[in-house]
């Protein structure tokens, strides 16, 4: 059996994408109270792969067991799952991971407490950068240049994808690359030259981009 | 085969979209017609990106030779057996769906005052804007001893393709306990990284199948890019395997002789089994012919990579001289995105953006074990000058040196898919 307390840790590595508890809300990846019983790709409102979709409509349901693989190697078990990371290779962390997230799953084996809050923000931003419209054609342009790396499709071959994601998620990362927040020296530096405006652009840009 | 001016038969779409480009542009001949010489990371990306975001209000045509891209990228990861060459390949084909009309023919003459190019098969092809992407040829007597007639001998294989298979080729039948020498090239040359990646990717090869096999390299240059961390790695992986002889030791004076098989460095004579010769490098020839070059490439202004030699023809990617970018796919992408944005402007009135370039290189020295190096860049009226930049650091972890490599290959997936659609 996993310890949650060291598994809220582990969700530090899951929590730029998700949140999970009182309040969680769907950010890039779907929000993950009563993860344990819900059927893959079927929580409505949350963006979704094709193929994870399709994995739920062919039976694949979130429990201990199907979450464990899921988490060891997400492409292994969904292969074109719009989830770009790696896995977790130590079984451990993986048990108190899921010990974790069963604390916010109701029903015969979650406690259901929905208490603490893990929330994907990485950095606080002024509400004025947030509520910024971007030019959604001169993000077009400006996205050019990330799709050397990001494919326009959502694909991730080796690098993440980019598309669908909330507009606000998209601004915080990308500022939070830009002070050097989040640590890739690629992202550092092509964040580091966009301005306000243009990060603004971006997200508006690829938040339609399907 | 003539390529005349296709009559616009309007479809009720093709024609409202016509009607919408300003008269202005069009110059009396209907829709603007832009040409692409070269169909690599530049000019594929340059055509498409014009017929994808004109939505049909521009003619483009790419002229390209070659019916399957190969690409340069990547290939030394071939020659260490890590890919394969169908890895490599790229058909044109989903350009041509995606709006590109594809001219499989050499262009061999620009006439500016007509502005047409003329192909090797006797079409001439008009032109509003032409982009030149050609990539490099070689420098004639760059290397005693050498000229085109030896690749066969003694392979450049720095065009991707066919060389390339040929020094694979090469290597996989060299005796054990064998000499693979490589002649570097002089700066400014394709690819920074490239021929010390090569050298990494051949000793792995030779690492596993060939383990007494010796490795040289004649260079002309007293430092390369990312040296530290490839000395490092052959310290690390290749022990004993790698003799890099910089200028200062000689390793600029050198001559070859394809017959005899031996390489002679600062006066030493030495018999080699394979001989990898990578000699100085120009522009593709159709940018001298267009009479844009200045020296050995085209010299651009940074804002929109046209050429300084006159109006309405653009050059991009290892054919240009433009500032502080490397030559690189990477770079010519980049910068293709940049002229394709402004061509697009002159033709059809649509916005036009600040010009913002980027690149970066991923190099693998050994299974798992990738670095990168890559810098910012922007227009000044000078040149395209650097902003800011990053290279990988000596010492890095395991894991992270395999996260930079498994970068890389989402790097290829994307660019590739940039480049063709």
């Amino acid at each position: 059996m996993g310890d949650p307390a060291l598994g809220a840790a582990v969700f530090k590595k899951c929590q730029s994408c998700h949140q999970v508890g009182d309040q969680a809300k769907n950010r890039v990846g779907p929000q993950l109270n009563d993860i344990l019983g819900r059927t893959a790709g079927g929580l409505e409102g949350a963006k979704y792969s094709k193929s994870m979709i399709q994995a739920g409509q062919d039976g694949l349901v979130w429990s201990e067991d199907t979450l464990d693989s899921f988490l060891e190697s997400p492409k292994s078990l969904v292969a074109k799952t719009r989830m770009s990371f790696r896995g977790l290779k130590d079984p451990e962390d993986r048990a108190n991971l899921i010990a974790y997230l069963r604390s916010f799953s109701k029903g015969p084996i979650g406690a259901s407490s929905m208490q603490e809050t893990g929330q994907g923000i990485d950095i606080k931003l002024d509400p004025s950068v947030l509520a910024m419209v971007g030019d959604a054609e001169y993000g077009e342009y400006l996205s050019s240049e990330c799709l050397t790396c990001h494919q326009s499709s959502g694909s991730n071959d080796g690098i993440p994808g980019i598309t669908a994601w909330p507009t606000e998620d998209f601004v915080i990362a990308m500022h939070a690359y830009k002070q050097k927040v989040r640590s890739h020296p690629v992202m550092q530096m092509m964040a580091g030259r966009l301005s306000d405006e243009e990060i603004a652009a971006l997200a508006a840009y690829f938040s339609n981009l399907e | 085969m003539k390529l005349n001016r296709r009559v616009l038969i309007g479809s009720g779409a093709a024609a409202a979209t016509a009607l919408a480009a300003p008269m202005a542009f069009a110059g009396g001949h209907g829709k603007p017609r832009v040409v692409v010489v070269g169909g690599g990371a530049g000019g594929a990306t340059a055509a498409r990106y014009i017929a994808k975001d004109s939505k049909g209000a521009v003619d483009v045509t790419l002229i390209e030779p070659s019916r399957m891209y190969y690409t340069c990228f990547f290939s030394n990861l071939y020659l260490g057996g890590i890919k394969t060459i169908d890895d490599l390949g790229h058909s044109y084909g989903t350009m041509a769906a995606g709006g590109v009309n594809v001219v499989h023919d050499w262009a061999v003459g620009v006439d500016r005052d007509a502005k047409t190019v003329t192909l090797a098969g006797g079409a001439s092809v008009p032109y509003d804007k032409l982009i030149l992407s050609p990539g490099i040829d070689f420098v004639e007597g760059a290397v005693a001893g050498w000229d085109l007639s030896s690749q066969n001998a003694m392979p450049h294989a720095y065009k991707g393709g066919s060389q390339t298979e040929l020094l694979k080729a090469q290597i996989a039948a060299m005796p054990q306990g064998g000499t693979f020498a490589m002649v570097a090239p002089p700066n400014p040359y394709r690819c920074p990284p490239g021929p010390y990646e090569r050298v990494s990717m051949v000793a792995h090869y030779l690492k596993a199948n060939n383990p007494t096999a010796k490795i040289i390299v004649a260079d002309p240059k007293p430092k390369f890019s990312k040296q530290g961390l490839f000395q490092e790695g052959w310290g690390k992986h290749y022990s004993g395997m790698i003799d890099w002889i910089g200028d200062e030791f000689g390793g600029g004076n050198v001559s070859v002789d394809p017959g005899a098989m031996t390489v002679t460095i600062d006066g030493e004579v030495t018999k080699v089994d394979v001989c990898n010769v990578i000699p100085a490098m120009k522009a593709g020839r159709i940018a001298e012919l267009a009479g844009v070059t200045d020296g050995k490439f085209a010299p651009v202004n940074a804002i929109d990579m046209s050429t300084k030699a006159g109006a309405d023809i653009y050059v991009l990617g290892d054919a240009s001289q433009q500032g502080d970018m490397p030559k690189s796919g990477f770079s010519a992408n980049s910068q293709a995105k940049v002229c394709a944005n402004a061509v697009r402007g002159a033709l059809t009135g649509s916005r036009v953006f600040p010009a913002k370039f980027s690149n970066t290189c991923w190099s693998l020295i050994d299974t798992n074990d990738g670095v990168k190096v890559g810098a910012t860049y922007e227009a000044t009226d000078e040149k395209i000058a650097k902003v800011d930049g990053f290279i990988s650091a000596t010492g890095e972890t395991a894991d992270v040196r395999k996260a930079t490599y498994e970068e890389s290959e989402g790097w290829y997936a994307g660019i590739t898919a940039d480049m063709f659609g």
